[in-house]
């Protein structure tokens, strides 16, 4: 148990980031939980990759004493963690600028005025 | 946005021109050491958006249009795609390291286990990190640009 | 409370648990069961792409079509973000 904590802080960080989109009404603020989403994925592929009392995998002066396919953590995952980062920069540019159009043409940020409510 | 104090302009333009090499130090020995292209470019373009946040936007502007930007980051998608497509033609599939061990450029081969850092190594590998290295930088550059010049216009015109 | 905002706390709920169970249920941290693909990746490296950074050579070598598809969204976001600006500015 008390070694799945990284697992448990994954859960935790998707479930807020869930939270706020789903029950907020304010559009920054789904912004803001989709990027706590992603930043709880990255956090799950980085601790999937980890192997104990591993060094990351670069031959650049290792430290003496490394085995070498054992001692070192994957880099799969940290590649892909790498494009996630990147397109994730992209997307929160794009949401943003979106966002900022959507206020200038309906003059406010909430969810439910904007998609016409119906209730 | 408008221009920041004195003591703001004075501080970054010290310490741009140190961002900018610790950058582009990141991006030439990503093959090496922690870093890359996309991790350099990031660097790069945080140094830039200082400056933009220390003399505004107008004044920014004036210096980098933004289709300059374009260009380069259209400049970089190029060559990265033209190293793929090189690996089709000089090897046998698309993106294929095609100089690694042709001692031509970039071309040797590490012995293996724990080396010192030996820079002509790598194949294609330096070169597609300079290509996503420039188009990071004048992406990430040109999306905050465009942003900030953006929202500062509109409130000269109120 | 209405049904939808009802609904969409039970589906919250839902998800909530199915996501703390899978997340004891997931082998302990540190000790990953499959490593074949990482190990040939490990030890090839060197011999292979020539570079000592393992990060680095899957992300331009061994995985070069992630890296064009990631570079394709970079160029889509800046080429949407500048088409959005510009029709505001007028």
């Amino acid at each position: 148990m008390i070694f799945n904590i990284p697992f448990i802080a994954v859960t935790a960080l998707v479930l807020i980031g869930l939270y706020t989109v789903i029950f907020r009404r304010n559009l920054i603020k789904m912004v803001i939980g989709i990027t706590i989403i992603q930043s709880g994925v990255n956090l799950f592929l980085i601790t999937l990759g980890y192997r104990e009392n591993s060094v990351a995998p670069i031959f650049t002066s290792l430290p003496p004493g490394t085995i070498v396919p054992e001692g070192m953590s994957f880099p799969v995952p940290q590649a892909l963690t790498l494009t996630s980062i990147v397109i994730g920069v992209a997307v929160l540019a794009l949401m943003l600028s979106l966002i900022i159009h959507i206020y200038r043409h309906y003059g406010t940020l909430d969810s439910k005025e904007i998609g016409g409510n119906e209730e | 946005m408008s221009e920041m104090s004195k003591i703001v302009r004075t501080i970054s333009s010290i310490s741009f021109p140190l961002i900018i090499i610790y950058g582009l130090y990141i991006i030439s020995h990503g093959h090496l050491t922690p870093g890359g292209g996309f991790q350099g470019g990031a660097v790069v373009a945080s140094g830039c958006a200082m400056i933009l946040v220390a003399y505004g936007s107008i004044w920014t502007i004036g210096k980098m249009k933004e289709k300059n930007l374009s260009l380069l980051e259209s400049i970089g998608a190029i060559c990265f795609i033209l190293l793929a497509i090189f690996g089709l033609g000089f090897g046998a599939v698309f993106f294929n390291n095609f100089l690694v061990g042709s001692d031509f450029l970039f071309g040797t081969i590490p012995s293996a286990g724990s080396t010192i850092a030996n820079i002509n190594t790598g194949g294609v590998i330096p070169l597609m990190n300079f290509a996503v290295g420039i188009k990071v930088i004048a992406g990430l550059f040109a999306i905050v640009l465009v942003m900030a010049h953006a929202s500062s216009t509109r409130e000269g015109k109120k | 409370m209405s049904k939808r905002n009802f609904a969409a706390v039970v589906f919250f709920l839902v998800i909530a648990v199915f996501f703390f169970f899978s997340a004891l249920m997931m082998h302990p941290f540190g000790v990953p069961e499959k490593a074949d693909m990482d190990d040939e990746i490990i030890k090839g490296v060197q011999i292979e792409t020539g570079t000592n950074n393992g990060v680095t050579s899957v992300v331009f070598d061994y995985r070069g079509f992630d890296t064009l598809g990631e570079a394709t969204i970079l160029f889509t976001a800046v080429a949407g973000v500048i088409m959005v600006f510009r029709r505001l500015k007028q």
